[in-house]
């Protein structure tokens, strides 16, 4: 029969077709937890009688929103997890690789065919890897972490098909910024979503992993990228793995099926307050910037420091009374940039390059905005109030268009500079 | 039993803001519910007030803290013409009851409320509003109380490999 990518998923972990609308509980294959929502995840999990987690080895843990502690209590947080995983022998990356989905996804611990979950809305992004990975509160980890189990209302897909190829600096986050916007916040809301076609194929991992990322921004469940040969190679590259066959039919019932053509998109820009709410850049272009962040599980690879880098070219400076915090988003991310001499420009700039970790995103631990400054930022949310003040306001964009309007002060086309 | 009453979009970075996530009691999460976008409703809302959404209630992160905000501030149904996944799924397995009603909008803010479970109702002005039921497999959780309670009893779930 027919079947979506996340219907054959569940299929297969079920033994037997599942389709979309039918409740199972489903085994997963990794279970990922962190230092703001894990604590919360174990607290439930001795509560619900649990002693001994389902199996150590699918337990992914490491600490990225508070790192290195910035409080006494993130600080109590991490001891109190640490403590957790020597009792019940998980491995803990803790606060050394760096943001949670850049690392599940580099050491190997996403594949095509699995179900994963994690106690970040974010975990979406192991879709690139062809993974069902889907966030979930502490509740249900803490279910998860007793049963190695959870329900699962398997999601009706909606089809993307991406053709075309993509402008000088215009690239993936564009194209999922491009594509909220026409979705919606809630477009796509206990569906799944499916990428394939051109655009797509063509498509570094990077930038299939910012895709998926902001799945959840159109109210997703999942965002799957078809798996291709790039797919099994970075996977392959990291575990043992016999790569297989994995794509919808083209006769599967998806809800929806909607083609975008990138050719001729322009920079992309969510404007406060609403991820969905996105303009070409030429429409906010000149708006003054306090602050520009290039980081995060959207936007924090090596490729997309490069990207920034490109745009930075040999510019002496970033503009004065412009704070420019770049965070790679994890230590191997933060080599491959080092090596390539990017963070040595980036310094000599005048910005700040701090160590792998979710930083202002969260709004939580550091670079947060005052009432009145406005943030440019390459991270998913620009809610109000999500990067500090609720009188403040975030933009959304690419890494290039973040370093572009880093040089002005502004926000800047990046093919104009 | 006042509602609160909020429009589409309520994220969760709204409800419980990212730098008090090292909270975790409901009681000292609540102080800081909806601080910076509506901050009278930490000091005001009282035990079995009613908060009410539009579309996509409870958007954003998946964290906890923001259902666990609301049950401290005393709040134990949340109504909404739809809602986010996680935030929904949260609801449920803390037992915060999440309700959808197509008429929410009919709804002011500072009207009075009351919930009739059992008739599938909501009644505010004097009017009855159809509320959809939870989902089968999220009523066993609700009926026990939340997810733990549901859970607490189990020693071992079967799986759809194993059934």
């Amino acid at each position: 029969m027919a079947a979506t990518i996340a219907e054959k998923i569940f299929s297969m972990k079920c033994g037997r077709p599942v389709r979309a609308g039918d409740v199972v509980m489903a085994p997963v294959d990794a279970a990922m937890i962190h230092d703001i929502t894990g604590p919360l995840a174990v607290r439930v999990f001795r509560e619900m009688g649990g002693e001994r987690v389902f199996d150590p080895e699918r337990i992914i843990m490491l600490f990225d929103h508070q790192v290195p502690a910035d409080s006494i209590p993130a600080a109590e947080n991490h001891v109190f997890m640490r403590r957790f995983a020597e009792e019940q022998g998980i491995h803990n990356y803790d606060l050394l690789e760096g943001v949670c989905h850049q690392v599940v996804m580099e050491k190997g611990r996403a594949a095509p065919g699995e179900i994963i979950v994690g106690t970040d809305s974010h975990t979406c992004t192991y879709g690139a890897a062809g993974a069902f990975a889907t966030g979930i509160g502490s509740t249900d980890m803490g279910f998860v972490l007793k049963f190695g189990a959870l329900y699962f209302r398997v999601p009706e897909s909606i089809l993307i098909e991406v053709e075309g190829a993509f402008g000088r600096r215009v690239g993936a986050k564009d194209l999922i910024l491009s594509l909220a916007g026409d979705i919606g916040a809630d477009g796509a809301t206990y569906m799944a979503l499916e990428f394939t076609g051109r655009a797509i194929g063509e498509m570094n991992m990077a930038g299939r992993m910012t895709c998926a990322n902001m799945a959840i921004e159109m109210g997703a469940k999942a965002g799957i990228v078809r798996p291709d040969a790039a797919t099994w190679e970075y996977v392959a590259a990291r575990r043992e793995i016999e790569p297989f066959d994995l794509a919808g039919d083209a006769d599967a019932a998806y809800r929806e099926r909607r083609k975008y053509d990138v050719t001729g998109l322009s920079p992309q820009v969510a404007v406060p307050h609403n991820v969905d709410n996105v303009v070409d850049v030429d429409k906010v272009a000149g708006t003054k910037v306090d602050q520009v962040f290039i980081g995060s599980c959207t936007n924090g690879r090596y490729e997309d420091l490069a990207d920034a880098a490109e745009v930075l070219g040999s510019a002496d400076r970033f503009a004065p009374g412009v704070r420019v915090i770049v965070i790679p988003a994890s230590r191997t991310e933060y080599l491959k940039a080092l090596r390539a001499g990017l963070i040595e420009r980036f310094v000599e700039a005048g910005a700040l390059v701090e160590a792998p970790c979710c930083g202002p995103c969260m709004g939580g631990a550091f670079g947060l905005l005052a009432p009145g400054e406005v943030s440019l930022s390459t991270s998913n949310r620009n809610f109000r109030g999500r990067q500090g003040s609720a009188q403040a306001s975030v933009y959304l964009s690419s890494p290039a268009t973040a370093a572009a309007s880093a040089l002005y002060g502004e926000i800047t086309d990046p093919r104009e500079v | 039993m006042r509602v609160w009453k909020f429009g589409d979009d309520v994220n969760t970075d709204a409800i419980i803001p990212g730098r008090f996530l090292t909270i975790y009691d409901p009681a000292e999460l609540a102080k800081h519910a909806f601080e910076g976008t509506r901050d009278e409703f930490a000091r005001e809302a009282r035990e079995g007030d009613v908060v009410l959404g539009g579309t996509n209630f409870g958007c954003g992160s998946s964290r906890e803290h923001a259902p666990l905000a609301l049950l401290g501030a005393g709040v134990r149904v949340v109504i909404a013409k739809s809602f986010a996944r996680i935030f929904y799924r949260n609801a449920v397995n803390t037992g915060l009851l999440p309700l959808v009603s197509a008429e929410a909008d009919s709804i002011r803010d500072g009207d009075a409320v009351t919930v009739n479970l059992a008739g599938g109702y909501i009644e505010a002005n004097g009017r009855k509003l159809a509320v959809e039921p939870v989902p089968g497999f999220l009523k066993e959780i609700v009926d026990a109380g939340g997810l733990v309670a549901y859970a607490k009893n189990l020693d071992e779930v079967e799986t759809c490999s194993t059934t």
